[in-house]
């Protein structure tokens, strides 16, 4: 027992060493003077200079604004279908197709990324003749075929949490509603959403990251003039480091941390205050 | 009362006067069933047509003619001849050239390496770290968890970047070793296979700790006491008992890594070597570069067919794993 333990424990602390390195070198190399990235400029360093090239950058900007977007309305998207997917999944008992749609909703989950993007594109060119031949419109593509694309890869992930989330109740309560006389849809409402709050929250969050970070579908099925921020990250590392990029990581590296550690003592509370409650319960 | 029938249901005459009067139980095991129907439906159809039927687009077109002058540049498939009649015509010589051409087997080979050998690395590396997670107190549990999740949540792209940072000839790794003393001439990271394993490792190593922990978080202590109790040692009583008990999350997390390491195509690109390009980069190359969209489909579908069998095995064991919640 003993050198398994002190064994795992090294190599969790190397696990950990490993995860944050290149993050914490990342950010470190941001306060940088030097154009060289990872040589340390001791004069003139630390400097908020590439900060300031990043808030001028209008191509960085631009772009991070439209994958905001992008990501929001596709996390809501995958929100909506995926909490209806998980829910059929996981409460309407048998019915034919199920085995199908259980399928469909976790292939997405372990695809190859190239697969889902090049399929997406040739359903898009289809549907380009197809509209064009028939009605003689022609659509772009663009914000509203990334974001189909990622709503569709996306839910796969809110299914799952939201599945995993029902799966721990049984549907007693939701019984007993509607014996109560409530009818399905305030069932689902008022009984449902509020016991999968916590899975919508998250897989939203989850969606909107994924989202967010995605590149190679959005390579495939992006139009021109639509550069989403990973699209236009992706063409300056190609080149090598840049200092900008390094300022770029940091500020969402924080902002993910800090949303991270926020959530996690918010739970925390939330989860000791039902145990206070539960224990006055139990003592009343 | 006779407007119920046996099962105790309202005729549809009762129904529709009822649906405008308050709303009763009975009412909805009547309506019940449509708006089942309309639930089921909504998530199904956008399944179905965006993501099924493209497998079909992509099925159809990899057994088209090229013709690199078309727009798209493909021939059509079936065409419906004056005569009304359908004409179809399938080539597989995209097919045939994925399995001849020298590029294409070695990027093959190469594609499945570097996925065995980087789902085993972070085997290595994610099951000593899974189980001392499962094995620590439940406040640090929490919080290594937590560590391990948060990377997850910053952008895959920029922590790939990271390394480029690190593994190059002037990068961080060669600075550090020089100034020791340890080496004298900066080691050649960047472009090479191990750099690949680096990548694919350090992304996906959270997909393998997960799954591991939450397997080990369940084992019963008690039969670890019992193997020792009754003589084995340390290394005995896990070979015997925990890693076999722990054989379906390491198929789970190994799975999880391996399939979408077969299909890598950014981690490659940005710390991959330039002379042996993984099947992923040659199916873009093929449809961007190129142009030549039967062969970037086939190349989509060889992939699939190469890797249902691991996938199928994955939504097994996801299934067992939501029926086990269940219980």
């Amino acid at each position: 027992m003993k050198t398994q333990g002190m064994f795992s424990k090294v190599m969790l602390g190397f696990g950990f060493f490993f995860l944050y390195v290149p993050i914490l070198s990342m950010i470190f190399f941001s306060f940088n003077n030097s154009r060289l990235v990872t040589v340390w400029d001791a004069a003139n360093s630390p400097t908020l200079k590439w900060y300031g090239k990043l808030f001028g950058d209008g191509a960085i900007l631009s772009a991070a604004w439209l994958s905001i977007q992008v990501a929001a309305m596709s996390a809501t998207g995958a929100v909506i279908l995926g909490t209806l997917a998980g829910l059929v999944l996981s409460r309407f008992g048998p019915f034919r197709g199920r085995a199908l749609l259980q399928g469909l909703t976790t292939a997405p989950l372990v695809m190859p990324e190239v697969i889902t993007g090049l399929s997406m594109l040739l359903l898009f060119v289809s549907l380009e003749q197809l509209f064009q031949h028939m009605f003689g419109w022609q659509f772009d593509r663009g914000v509203a075929t990334i974001t189909i694309a990622h709503i569709t890869f996306t839910m796969a992930y809110v299914t799952v949490v939201v599945q995993s989330r029902l799966a721990g109740f049984d549907d007693s309560l939701e019984e007993a509603a509607l014996d109560l006389g409530a009818r399905p849809a305030k069932v689902f409402f008022r009984i449902t959403v509020p016991l999968i709050l916590p899975a919508i929250l998250s897989g939203w969050l989850l969606a909107f990251t994924l989202s967010w970070d995605d590149l190679v579908v959005t390579q495939f099925v992006s139009g021109p003039g639509s550069n989403t921020l990973p699209m236009v990250i992706f063409s300056r590392v190609r080149l090598g480091v840049s200092p900008v990029v390094n300022a770029l990581a940091t500020i969402m590296v924080l902002i993910v941390a800090l949303g991270v550690v926020l959530s996690a003592v918010l739970m925390r509370r939330q989860e000791q205050r039902r145990k206070r409650e539960e224990q006055m319960a139990a003592a009343g | 009362m006779g407007s119920r029938d046996s099962y105790g249901r309202l005729s549809p005459l009762w129904t529709f006067l009822l649906r405008y009067g308050p709303p009763r139980w009975s009412e909805y095991v009547v309506q019940n069933w449509t708006g089942q129907r309309l639930v089921i439906a909504v998530p199904y159809l956008w399944l179905i047509v965006f993501f099924l039927v493209p497998f079909l687009i992509v099925l159809k077109i990899s057994f088209a003619e090229f013709s690199p002058l078309g727009r798209p540049p493909y021939e059509p498939v079936f065409r419906w001849l004056e005569e009304g009649a359908l004409q179809i015509k399938l080539l597989v010589g995209s097919y045939v050239y994925l399995f001849n051409e020298p590029l294409y087997v070695s990027a093959w080979i190469y594609s499945i390496k570097v996925a065995f050998v980087s789902t085993l690395f972070c085997l290595m590396l994610g099951y000593p770290m899974a189980y001392a997670i499962s094995r620590a107190t439940p406040t640090y549990r929490s919080v290594f968890l937590l560590l391990i999740i948060l990377p997850f949540w910053t952008s895959f792209l920029l922590r790939v970047y990271a390394w480029i940072g690190l593994l190059k000839t002037d990068g961080v790794i060669n600075n550090v070793l020089q100034a020791m003393g340890i080496i004298s001439e900066p080691l050649a990271m960047m472009n090479t296979s191990f750099a690949v394993y680096i990548g694919i490792v350090y992304s996906y190593l959270p997909f393998m700790i997960l799954p591991l922990y939450s397997n080990l978080e369940k084992h019963d202590n008690t039969l670890l006491e019992a193997a020792q109790d009754l003589g084995a040692g340390p290394i005995k009583s896990f070979m015997r008992v925990t890693l076999p008990l722990s054989l379906p999350g390491v198929v789970a997390g190994s799975l999880l890594v391996f399939i979408p390491a077969v299909g890598e195509y950014v981690i490659p690109s940005l710390l991959g070597r330039t002379d042996q390009l993984m099947v992923a980069k040659l199916l873009s190359d093929e449809f961007f570069l190129n142009r030549d969209w039967p062969r970037a489909s086939a190349v989509a579908i060889a992939m699939l067919l190469l890797l249902v069998v691991p996938i199928m095995i994955f939504q097994r064991f996801q299934n067992k794993e939501l029926q086990a919640a269940k219980k």
